[in-house]
């Protein structure tokens, strides 16, 4: 119950093309996250899903049946937006009950579920109040209390944490986890931060320009990226790109994780001098000027003592390299 | 949100304002103080309020005494309440429609509705005195109430879509899919939100409406249709001017404007400083 297929899906907006055939499969009770640069067409492409735009071509099947005529409402589908969206003039008891209420289920079953969905995520004391009543935490919670009543096939999230401070995101990230294991329900989520992608996905999506560029787990991504974008934009701090011909290989460019570069005062494969010092306690990052080959990020585990403008020399781990040709994609 | 202004900035503002409220009332007091005094103590000291000797409500027992008056006040509540109705309804429907909606020549559209901001409706008096005979209309309130809706329409639509375009997005989409009709969500979730539009709208197309001369004389000067504003036009005659009743008519016409304005006032404000304060 909840299996996701797009097949050759695009959209346009006049004539610019911001979705250009999007292949995927969802599995039932998968939690799928899309990630990429802003304005390359994730939300676009989840209110696709969800029904709010129509496709220019291509089909769009939940459980195997076509919902492109289909109206949002009869989809089976629950969303949360970035802005909370919650009904201003409504209660937050009101708020979650609403599309049970437009479904026509009876006032108890309405409680009932408001009830249970409100004990998830601890929202009993406020569901008398009004979403102006409310924090900005305790509303993003409200919109998912909102979206859990429905017992929906599918849980469609936009860009849920953009809006809370640093240590809410953590926590309601959690939360969310929580949620997904509790209900076993599809889940597809919408984010443009790498690190929500790899903590919460059973399978990462990586869109570019209107275009999958990769589809995997967090950790197929991290391993085996299939092209330079995909390499950059998983990973944090990013990967660095080397010039491989002046290092006296065959391929374009060699692309090396910052924790897999070797730094030493002594001797080794590049010098370069220090020109930042990041200390973050369990690992510190150095950032290196390396001559013909720019500025490197190396990550060092526990703590070290590089002084800025001092002279080292990089060694790259060469068996975890990874080696691309001159358009970007892997050579293996 | 609160800046702190400079008290010497804060008095020459507060000047400058108070000066032309002084300035902008001042009409409107002359009209109410010689309103209730003698026909002579009006034009001996025109600037002068009401002493114990000048005091006289005769303009007022005129106009109460003329009967109809009345009914002529209750034909522009009528008049004005209609019109602006159907004034802000369909203006903030169609307003809607334009902002939400993408279809074929919604740019086109819009600015058809907009055209009527530039060309000033009574250019086609000829045109709808012949539509309202044909119509049967001539000397009904109705005549009236179709006129102003379609003179007030293009600024509704206009400034209406403008802040239609400020609702999110996300929230009309979340109404979607919970299966509210685009109905409940224009009534329930968009314009609750743009009250302070609203009330803009209605203050603008209230006072035009309220004061119109034009078209009660044009098309409804019947008896038992005339607006107050017309109604008070018996008392200026071509050789003699019954001045005592004349003012007493225009104080009494400045009540219902100023209690509308009161109910609306603290929207209007909301609605004229959105987006200057955010
Ligand atoms: N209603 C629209 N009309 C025209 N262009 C749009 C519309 N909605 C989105 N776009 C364009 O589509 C692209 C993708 O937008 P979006 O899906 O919101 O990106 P993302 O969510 O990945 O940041 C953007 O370039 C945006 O300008
Ligand atoms: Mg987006």
């Amino acid at each position: 119950m909840g299996a996701l297929t797009l097949s050759n899906v695009t959209k346009s907006f006049g004539t610019t093309d911001v979705i250009k055939g999007v292949d995927l499969q969802v599995e039932d009770g998968e939690f799928c996250v899309f990630v990429g640069p802003s304005g390359c067409g994730k939300s676009t492409l989840l209110r696709m899903i969800a029904g709010l735009e129509d496709c220019t071509g291509g089909e769009i099947a939940i459980d195997g049946k076509r919902v492109n005529e289909v109206a949002p409402a009869k989809r089976e589908l629950a969303m949360v937006f970035q802005s909370y969206a919650l009904y201003p003039h409504l209660t937050v008891r009101d708020n979650m009950g609403l599309a049970l209420k437009q479904a026509g289920v009876s006032k108890p079953d309405i409680t009932k579920a408001t009830d249970r969905a409100a004990d998830m995520l601890s929202l009993g004391p406020l569901l008398d109040r009004r979403p102006a009543e409310l924090s900005g935490g305790q509303r993003q919670r409200v919109a998912i209390g909102r979206a859990i009543v429905r017992t929906p096939k599918l849980f469609l999230f936009d860009e849920p944490l953009s809006n809370l401070d640093a240590a809410l995101r953590v926590a309601t990230r959690i939360e969310i986890a929580r949620l997904h294991r509790d209900l076993a329900a599809t889940m597809i989520y919408v984010t443009h931060d790498q690190i929500e992608a790899m903590t919460l996905a059973d399978r990462i999506v990586v869109l570019r320009a209107g275009r999958v560029e990769q589809v995997g787990a967090p950790m197929e991504l991290y391993n085996d990226p299939a092209n330079t974008f995909v390499a950059g934009f998983i990973g944090s701090p990013q990967m660095n790109f080397l010039k491989a011909g002046a290092l006296g290989m065959r391929s374009d460019t060699m692309g090396v994780r910052p924790e897999h570069l070797a730094l030493s005062r002594e001797a080794g494969q590049m010098p370069g001098t220090v020109s930042h010092v990041e200390k973050l306690g369990g690992e510190t990052l150095v950032y290196v000027n390396a001559e013909a080959q720019g500025l490197l990020t190396v990550r060092l585990f526990g703590e070290h003592n590089f002084n800025v403008g001092e002279a080292v020399h990089i060694t790259p781990d060469a068996s975890r390299a990874f080696h691309f040709d001159a358009n970007g994609q892997r050579l293996r | 949100m609160a800046t702190r202004i400079p008290l010497s900035r804060s008095i020459a503002a507060h000047t400058v304002l108070i000066a032309y409220t002084l300035i902008s009332l001042f009409p409107v007091f002359v009209i109410v103080i010689n309103s209730f005094k003698s026909r002579k103590a009006i034009f001996a000291a025109p600037l002068e309020p009401p002493t114990p000797t000048t005091f006289d409500l005769v303009g007022y027992a005129t106009v109460l005494k003329q009967g109809d008056f009345f009914q002529y006040f209750m034909n522009s509540m009528i008049v004005t309440c209609s019109s602006l109705f159907f004034v802000l309804l369909f203006g903030a429907m169609a307003a809607f429609a334009l902002s939400e909606y993408r279809f074929k020549a919604n740019t086109l559209t819009g600015l058809y509705l907009a055209l009527g901001i530039m060309i000033p409706i009574r250019l086609g008096t000829v045109a709808i005195l012949q539509l309202m005979v044909a119509g049967g209309l001539v000397n009904t309130r109705t005549a009236l109430v179709l006129v102003y809706t379609a003179q007030g329409l293009p600024l509704a639509v206009f400034i209406l879509s403008e802040f239609m375009k400020q609702v999110s997005d996300d929230l009309k989409n979340a109404g979607r899919i919970d299966g509210l009709s685009e109905y409940r969500i224009f009534f329930t979730l968009v314009l609750p939100l743009i009250r302070p539009a609203m009330a803009t709208v209605a203050v603008f197309s209230l006072i035009p409406i309220w004061n119109d001369l034009w078209f009660p004389l044009i098309l409804a000067p019947a008896e038992e249709v005339k607006t107050i504003t017309l109604g008070s036009q018996i008392f200026i005659g071509q050789f003699v001017t019954n001045w005592n009743a004349v003012l007493a008519a225009l104080s009494l016409a400045i009540i219902p404007v100023l209690v509308l304005y009161l109910i609306f006032s603290r929207q209007l404000i909301r609605g004229i400083t959105a987006g200057a304060v955010k």
